[in-house]
């Protein structure tokens, strides 16, 4: 089954007057949108406002929502205008750019070895066994991006938005979308092992 | 195609995970990955954050449930819609 069919099938049944979805469609956007909320905002209180903010806001609009195909990257949308309310931030902000030199590791000569600048990663659990420190340090690595990247990691990775959705969400080129992506993740990447280095969350 | 830098391959290794890449390029990319140990210890590291931010939104620690008055006022905004959604439905459905 293809990523997001669960949510086009509830939408549909919503939009035909189905009310048996309601509940599941609650549920599994409040969930979604609570964990999209917390890590954007950075903020648990306002996660859960923003959750119901949205749902409201996509229960009185049902009916503007033309292809149900589409109910992720609408919703999506509509909670990313929310959460910004919510900062009192405008979207248009300038944003800081990350460049690829930054957050690309470096190489030292080691003997006749070139060998790579960076943490050993091996003691660190799989994603399945994330322990709460672990967890709190990916939160705050993610919190920390600029939002043009956070964003977009946000919903192409932690939502598993397909990048078509995404570039439609955010209204920009899914080439745009696909450098982002790269740098934001490359940035998480160097958060982590920069914590990996000093702290050792692996413990 | 010609033998790529580590550094190159590094800025391609989003679109090589997603497998967004032309084939050709992905076994370029195999292929000097498999012989040198920098890059296969930099794709661990990236593909275990990329599985670290999936599993960021999917955590046990999740949202309280939803209060009976939040639910209602839900319910209420459906139903509010219900009318011009049931008005717009395509009659073939």
């Amino acid at each position: 089954m293809s990523k997001g069919t669960e949510e086009v099938e509830l939408a549909k049944r919503l939009m035909s007057g189905d009310s048996s979805a309601f509940e599941p469609f609650v549920t599994l956007f409040q969930h979604k949108l609570f964990h999209y909320s917390f890590l954007t905002c950075g903020q648990r209180e306002d996660a859960e406002e923003v959750a119901q903010e949205t749902l409201l806001k996509v229960f009185e609009s049902l009916h503007t929502l033309r292809e149900p195909e589409r109910v992720r990257s609408w919703i999506y949308t509509i909670a990313r205008n929310v959460c910004y309310m919510k900062r009192r931030k405008s979207i248009f902000a300038p944003e800081e750019e990350i460049s690829l030199d930054q957050v690309m590791p470096s190489f030292r000569q080691d003997g006749s070895e070139r060998k790579l600048e960076i943490a050993d990663w091996s003691s660190l659990p799989d994603a399945q066994a994330m322990n709460s420190e672990l967890r709190q340090t990916l939160q705050r690595a993610i919190h920390s991006l600029p939002d043009i990247y956070r964003s977009v990691l946000m919903l192409r990775d932690v939502e598993e938005l397909t990048t078509e959705e995404t570039a439609d969400i955010l209204g920009v080129s899914t080439d745009v979308i696909k450098t982002r992506l790269h740098r934001a993740r490359l940035a998480v990447r160097q958060k982590l092992d920069q914590e990996l280095t000093t702290a050792g969350v692996a413990s | 195609m010609t033998k790529l830098e580590c550094k190159q391959i590094f800025a391609m290794l989003s679109e090589y995970l997603d497998r967004e890449l032309p084939a050709d390029l992905c076994q370029t990319i195999d292929a000097h990955i498999a012989s040198c140990p920098p890059c296969v210890e930099f794709v661990k590291s990236l593909e275990k954050t990329v599985a670290y931010c999936r599993g960021a939104g999917t955590s046990s620690d999740g949202p309280h449930p939803l209060s009976a008055a939040n639910l209602e006022e839900l319910r209420q905004a459906y139903e509010r819609s219900a009318p011009v959604l049931i008005k717009n439905r395509p009659a073939a459905s």
